[in-house]
């Protein structure tokens, strides 16, 4: 089920309120997106914890209704 | 449930690197998954390949296991170090070369 790219940079607003996110529909079919998100959340934390909270903020959609978004994160 | 956890945290623990990916090293079922062993290959790292498609246990266990929702998921002595695009970004930088390196993994210069 496709999912619309403001649903996924409100969520993820929602829990990193000054991140600034970057997403790019890569399909064209809204199921394959890719994401740069800038957020002082992240600072001092590994990679994989960035990784971790924006799957967090996506509240489990990572990997069923959103089948794919490829992440870059880091601090500003 | 936990029996999942102990096999995948046995693998994990015994395994200097292992994948979990869909399909195997020789056989990717995904396009994340193949990208990693192509990575993985192009280093000549040894390592181990768990195809999460056999079970749905596993599938589901790995990614309660690192608190993680997609595959193909490394880890390195015993430690989670990314999916796919994580990979290929320290793959790009060269941080992967290094952290495999460092852990005596392959040579430091080949």
């Amino acid at each position: 089920m496709p999912m619309q790219a403001h649903v996924i940079e409100d969520l993820i607003k929602e829990a990193l309120p000054d991140a600034v996110i970057e997403i790019r529909d890569l399909a064209g079919d809204g199921d394959h997106y890719a994401a740069n998100i800038t957020s002082s959340a992240f600072e001092g934390k590994s990679r994989v914890q960035q990784h971790q909270m924006v799957y967090k903020a996506l509240k489990g959609k990572m990997g069923g209704e959103l089948h794919a978004l490829a992440l870059q994160t880091s601090a500003p | 449930m936990s029996e999942v956890r102990d096999w995948i945290d046995n693998v994990v623990k015994t395994n200097d690197v292992v994948l979990f990916m869909k399909g195997t090293p020789e056989q990717p079922q995904c396009g994340f998954s193949g990208r990693v062993t192509q990575m993985l290959d192009y280093l000549q790292v040894p390592y181990s390949g768990v195809n999460v498609l056999e079970s749905d246990m596993l599938r589901q266990g790995i990614k309660d296991y690192s608190d993680w929702p997609t595959v193909p998921q490394l880890y390195v002595k015993g430690e989670f170090v990314g999916g796919c695009d994580i990979i290929t970004e320290m793959f790009q930088s060269g941080e992967l070369k290094t952290t495999i390196a460092e852990k005596g993994l392959i040579a430091e210069e080949a």
